[in-house]
């Protein structure tokens, strides 16, 4: 057993190359999901290598290195659009898991609740990963996680950034999170809405997600579409909008709940997205 | 800082000191910090950063250790609470403001909590409110309901007194400074690293049968595994439990499990044999079978019986009966009837059980958290076949208990391990297995029917409840006999019947929890009341106060109070905030359409100490040749304050500030049985031994020295001082004869409750004085999402006396916040929220204000006047918090917790 912690990403992915590791980062799903007497041929921490948390704009937009953690997301100098996203980050556990935890491991882990998914579907975020036989490749995020805990991240890749390509201009959002405490909590259900208006008032773009609420975070291009040429309070959300959604029953709530409640988070978001609340 | 760290080893600054390590790769920071480099204030609680006890600076920012790998630090600066203290001015200030607002109870969370405002104040130096509840948000407090840390941390001026701590005085805890520095050494602190470790196999089933294969064969062929212990290696009988006639709980299952969780073996190595110990390795063979997860599957007329001699899975019921409460509901004016359920609710102290063994001197002496050390001795007894002077129990500090630390957990492990293998061991529950084995509140399901008459007289009462136990009785039959004695409420109710049943499944065993069962009660009962009074057109405070036990008016058993029944009082005192706050509320609803608010009041009672058994307290004290004053303070402190409060009760009697006693606490050697911490009746019952025993030395040196009553006592630099109106006499200590225990006077006093046993008809004396409390509670509930946040309680509390008001108050605030968590999210599921971020407790941001009112009506009993009060705090909270909902959005919540799926759904279906 080793734990390499390279600073180049070169080296990195050398490492990757072989079977049986563990990639860390902040650690906060890699020590819950630990099993006892069960370990890894080696930890891969990728929280040194050169430029992985690092929050750069260039001219294809935004790109998180992959080791970014939610506080240099909450802190980070971005365009309102990225509210949503900002907003998401000071959602996620409390301050120690905002600390450490990054926006790959969150889009690694491939939880359904993984708070950080529905912003960033709503910022059409793509995900760069890279090996060292093929290279970089850019995956969008709604293609990247495939199913609770599967990504399409290959055994020998590593995430290495999320890029936000360029956004719509003037575009708002925001982020609402359904718990049953006020810190530290699991959502129920979670909705980010990106919303862009005319001078007046009419919506022209609508990117709007729902996370918890099916095997993988879903935007909903039914109710994106309606709501196009619309003012705000004229938003009605119906239930053929919730189609995409597949909301199970568990300790957290019930299905018909979820369904319920998300019209509502819908609702709510896309009124705070466009500041009208 | 790669590959070669092993080797070269992991070099970072620990509290600015430069250190080295060699941690195995990925090793947790938290494990490094405890076991490599002996910072043990490092506290861990969940190992899976949802607590946040184990909380530290890396490179100044708040990080779980438990999440770090110790390579991650590599070229860092870790700061720890402990290495804080000492060196940092914001965190010194911090040790002074906690204990000045009484902000640590059992410190478990403490070190957490400290690094995580030093992190904030560092940033900010005058924060918000909202600041450091984001700041702080991270790390779980089960006792304090996070008040008096919000207000510590925010720098408001702190609560304690500097007096001498006479009974009525706040002072700061005495135990207080080492919460704070994280010297406090707990359950999992006292070994020493590289102690043998015990993993114990455990079952995945809630019901199976099983098989152990060949452990000669596992021992030998598994490098550094020491031995295996299994029922086989019991000396003694292998059996434990609370109550003489249901002993029925095995320390290792024998053929079949009842519950998921229950101990089969336990395998002894080195930590790194443990460590990397793959449970599926253990010869053993799982057979699945059917188990009973519910009441009603147990009660079903084929199920398989769980133990012998308990036909139809019923363990044991509770009666109480008097007047005639059929006859009373048909000539009642108006009736109201309910069904009513709850769940499982963990304890979720932060500490998880552990604790540490070794023989000496051919003896085996058992350190770990506990509740009652003597209870731990008695069932070592049985269990290692020893006679007891062969066995001692040390208590470590405790961090939380509730009731679960009342059974035995890890100490016949501990003690058989340590008896096999001749050396020290150490045992931790993983969170996981502390919440998968200890005992949990009974889930309950209750039919209840009230009548009254058009005036608002109680008319009628008839009660029926089951209660799951799980899969062996722990502390059931308390809870079977508890119940029908409290179901009434603190109110005059001449016609009552009430009964109630434990009932065996294979869940967890269902023990003792804040209340035993009386909270579950309480909620069918108050919120039928609210339903009663409406259909009467009686305001709800009113309709309560009506109603309300006063002195003279016998209660359901009969038993008849001639002073110290202060429930109208309580409630009486709430009305003043009860009519602004249902002003604000309507104000408010007005003016809102998805936000309402809701107003809602509910009160209880509660008897301290055993019901109609023995249950005494014994508090030795001593003065030393050289003047000092020792006190043998037995009753454990498990944060709620006895260290604290039995001190001052002690010193008050005997005459003398509370600062100058050497204080000695539980151990089966040195210190007598002040019973379990339980009941509430540690203020009460070990108070009046202190109390006594502090007469009785005062006694003896106002005799010795022929002075008045009245005088007034210095004891120090070898001598005595009294000084009365005639003048001042010296005693000389050195003159007097010392005994084997150095004492030259000495005073050993016992109390026990005065009660009497009840008829079949549950007659008679339960307790010999109850506490009451009402509580008000202001919740707003989110219509469009079914969430319910409260805004505000006023708790008011009959304390008799409040021996030391800033710990009533943390014991409000903290009994509170459990009833909160209880009312609207906790639910412990088996096999699904095993753990604290599917079981939910309330965070930092989760409980409001809250202002306590005490009441002083004193017990004729009592030290002092005073009453227990530990468990009376949480059984008025949930059902205020449901009346409350129902006042803001018209809507009754009947099965508990009121999740936002719940409240949501009785929104639609009134709505519908």
């Amino acid at each position: 057993m080793a734990y390499h912690c390279p600073t180049d990403l070169t080296a990195a992915l050398q490492i990757v190359a072989q079977s049986g590791g563990k990639v860390i980062a902040g650690g906060t799903d890699v020590y819950p999901a630990a099993r006892q007497g069960e370990n890894p041929d080696y930890y891969l921490d990728v929280t040194r290598i050169a430029g992985f948390s690092d929050i750069s704009e260039g001219p294809d937009g935004f790109r998180f290195g992959a080791a970014t953690t939610w506080r240099q997301i909450a802190g980070a100098d971005l365009p309102p659009a990225f509210d949503a996203l900002k907003q998401a980050a000071r959602a996620v556990g409390g301050v120690q898991i905002q600390n450490a935890g990054t926006i790959a491991g969150n889009l690694s882990n491939a939880s359904p609740a993984a708070d950080g998914v529905p912003p960033l579907l709503t910022l059409e975020a793509q995900v760069t990963v890279a090996s060292q036989e093929r290279g970089k490749r850019d995956i969008p995020l709604a293609k990247f996680i495939m199913g609770v805990r599967q990504t399409a991240l290959a055994p020998d890749e590593l995430i290495t950034s999320i890029l936000v390509p360029t956004i719509p201009r003037d575009a708002r959002s925001a982020f609402e999170k359904l718990g049953s405490r006020r810190y530290l909590v699991i959502s129920i259900a979670m909705t980010s809405a990106l919303i862009a208006r005319d001078a007046e008032g009419r919506i022209t773009c609508a990117r709007v997600a729902v996370g918890a609420c099916s095997p993988v975070a879903q935007r909903l291009p039914e109710l994106e579409w309606d709501l196009i040429g619309k003012r705000v309070n004229e938003v009605n959300v119906t239930p053929r909008h919730l189609s995409p959604l597949s909301p199970i029953d568990d300790a957290r709530g019930s299905a018909e709940y979820r369904r319920d409640v998300v019209s509502e988070q819908c609702t709510r978001a896309i009124r705070r997205a466009a500041g009208d609340e | 800082m790669n590959e070669n760290a092993q080797i070269k080893g992991t070099a970072f600054t620990l509290d600015g000191q430069p250190v080295k390590a060699f941690p195995a790769p990925g090793e947790r920071l938290s494990q490094v910090l405890r076991e490599r480099l002996g910072a043990r204030d490092v506290k861990i609680g969940c190992n899976a950063g949802d607590c946040g006890a184990c909380t530290v600076l890396v490179d100044g920012t708040p990080v779980c250790a438990c999440l770090t790998s110790a390579q991650q630090v590599a070229g860092r600066a870790v700061e720890t609470p402990a290495g804080l203290c000492r060196a940092d001015p914001i965190a010194a200030r911090l040790v002074e403001s906690f204990q000045d607002h009484g902000a640590a109870q059992c410190g478990i969370c403490t070190p957490g909590m400290m690094v995580s405002a030093v992190a904030l104040l560092r940033e900010d130096s005058e924060p918000t409110e909202d600041v450091v509840k984001d700041a702080l948000g991270g790390v779980l407090c089960r006792c304090t309901g996070y008040r008096k840390i919000i207000a510590a941390v925010m720098g408001a001026e702190g609560r304690a007194e500097k007096t001498t701590g006479q009974v009525g005085h706040s002072i700061r805890r005495l135990d207080g400074a080492d919460k704070l520095t994280g010297r406090e050494a707990y359950g999992d602190d006292v070994a020493p690293a590289g102690t043998l470790e015990i993993f114990l196999i455990r079952s995945p089933y809630p019901r199976a049968a099983f098989e152990l294969g060949d452990l000669a064969a596992f021992v030998a062929n598994t490098p550094d595994i020491e031995d295996v212990l299994t029922a086989a290696d019991i000396p003694g009988r292998n059996v434990f439990g609370v109550i003489p006639q249901f002993v029925d709980q095995p320390v290792f299952a024998e053929t079949e499990t009842r519950f998921r969780g229950e101990a089969v073996a336990a395998v002894i190595g080195t930590p790194k044999a443990i460590c990397d110990l793959n449970p599926e390795s253990f010869p053993v063979t799982w057979q699945e079978k059917p188990g009973l997860t519910d009441v009603t599957s147990a009660q079903a007329p084929k199920a398989v019986q769980l133990h012998k001699g308990r036909d139809g899975n019923v363990m044991c019921g509770g009666f109480v009966a008097c007047g005639d409460a059929q006859a009373a509901l048909a000539k009642a004016d108006v009736t109201v009837e309910g069904h009513f359920q709850s769940g499982f609710v963990e304890h979720a102290y932060i500490e998880p059980e552990a604790g540490f063994a070794q023989m000496i001197g051919g003896r085996v002496e058992v350190h770990a958290c506990t509740q009652a050390p003597v209870m731990d001795l008695e069932a070592l007894e049985i269990i290692l076949g020893m006679d007891r002077s062969h066995i001692r129990i040390i208590p470590t500090a405790v961090g939380g208990g509730f009731g679960a630390k009342l059974d035995i957990t890890v100490q016949p492990y501990l003690a058989l391990a340590a008896l096999k293998t001749g050396k020290p061991v150490r045992l931790t529950y993983s969170r996981v297995e502390s919440m998968q084995s200890s005992t949990k509140r009974h889930p309950s399901d209750i039919r209840l029917r009230i009548g009254a008459d058009a005036t608002g007289r109680i008319r009628g009462f008839d009660f029926y409840g089951k209660f799951d136990t799980g899969a062996y009785a722990s502390w059931g039959p308390t809870v079977a006999t508890r119940v029908p004695v409290h179901a009434s409420g603190p109110y005059r109710i001449t016609d009552y019947r009430a009964e109630s049943k434990g009932i065996y499944t294979n869940n967890p065993p269902a023990g003792a929890f804040r209340g035993f069962g009386v909270p579950q009660a309480a909620i069918a009962q108050e919120c039928l009341f609210d339903a009663l009074a409406e259909k009467l057109g009686i305001d709800p405070l009113e309709f309560r106060i009506q109603n309300a036990l006063e002195t003279h008016v016998p209660t359901v058993c009969g038993q008849v109070f001639m002073q110290g029944v202060g429930i109208g009082a309580c409630l009486q005192s709430l009305r003043p905030a009860w009519a602004a706050e249902c002003a604000s509320a309507s104000t408010f609803n007005a003016a809102n359409t998805t936000l309402k608010r809701g107003v809602g009041v509910a009160a209880g009672w509660y008897g301290c100490g055993n019901t109609s058994l023995p249950n005494p307290s014994t508090i030795k004290s001593g003065i030393r040749a050289e003047g000092r004053v020792v006190l043998h303070q037995g009753a454990m402190d498990i944060g709620q304050g006895a260290n604290t409060v039995i001190a001052q009760i002690f010193a008050t009697a005997l005459g003398v500030p509370v600062q100058s006693l050497d204080l000695i606490g539980a151990d089966t050697d040195v210190t007598p049985d002040a019973g379990k911490t339980s009941a509430s009746r540690q203020t009460y019952v070990s108070g009046n031994a202190a109390r006594l025993s502090g007469e009785a030395l005062r006694g003896q040196i106002l005799e010795r020295m022929n002075v008045s009553a009245e005088a007034e006592l210095a004891i120090g630099g070898g001598m005595i001082r009294a000084t009365d109106a005639a003048g001042t006499q010296v005693l000389d200590l050195s003159g007097l004869a010392a005994d084997d225990e150095g004492y030259v006077l000495r005073a050993e006093e016992t109390y026990d409750p005065p009660t009497r046993p009840m008829d079949e008809n549950g007659q008679g004396a339960p307790y010999a004085q109850f506490g009451y409390a009402a509580h008000l509670a202001v919740v707003e509930v989110d219509s469009g999402l079914g969430t319910v946040r409260p805004l505000k309680f006023v708790a008011a509390h009959d304390v008799g006396k409040a021996i030391n008001p800033m710990l009533v108050e943390g014991q409000v605030e903290g009994g509170i916040a459990q009833g909160l968590g209880m009312a609207l999210m906790e639910e412990y599921i088996p096999g699904r929220t095993e753990n604290l971020h599917d079981y939910l407790i309330p965070t930092i941001g989760d409980v409001p204000p809250v202002e306590t009112i005490i009441i002083e009506d004193p017990d004729a009993h009592g030290p002092y006047g005073a009453k227990g009060l530990g468990e009376h705090v949480l059984i008025p909270t949930t059902p205020a918090l449901l009346n409350a909902i129902y006042h803001a959005v018209g809507v009754r919540i009947t099965q508990i917790p009121a999740t936002p799926s719940r409240v949501r759904a009785a929104l639609r279906a009134a709505a519908s």
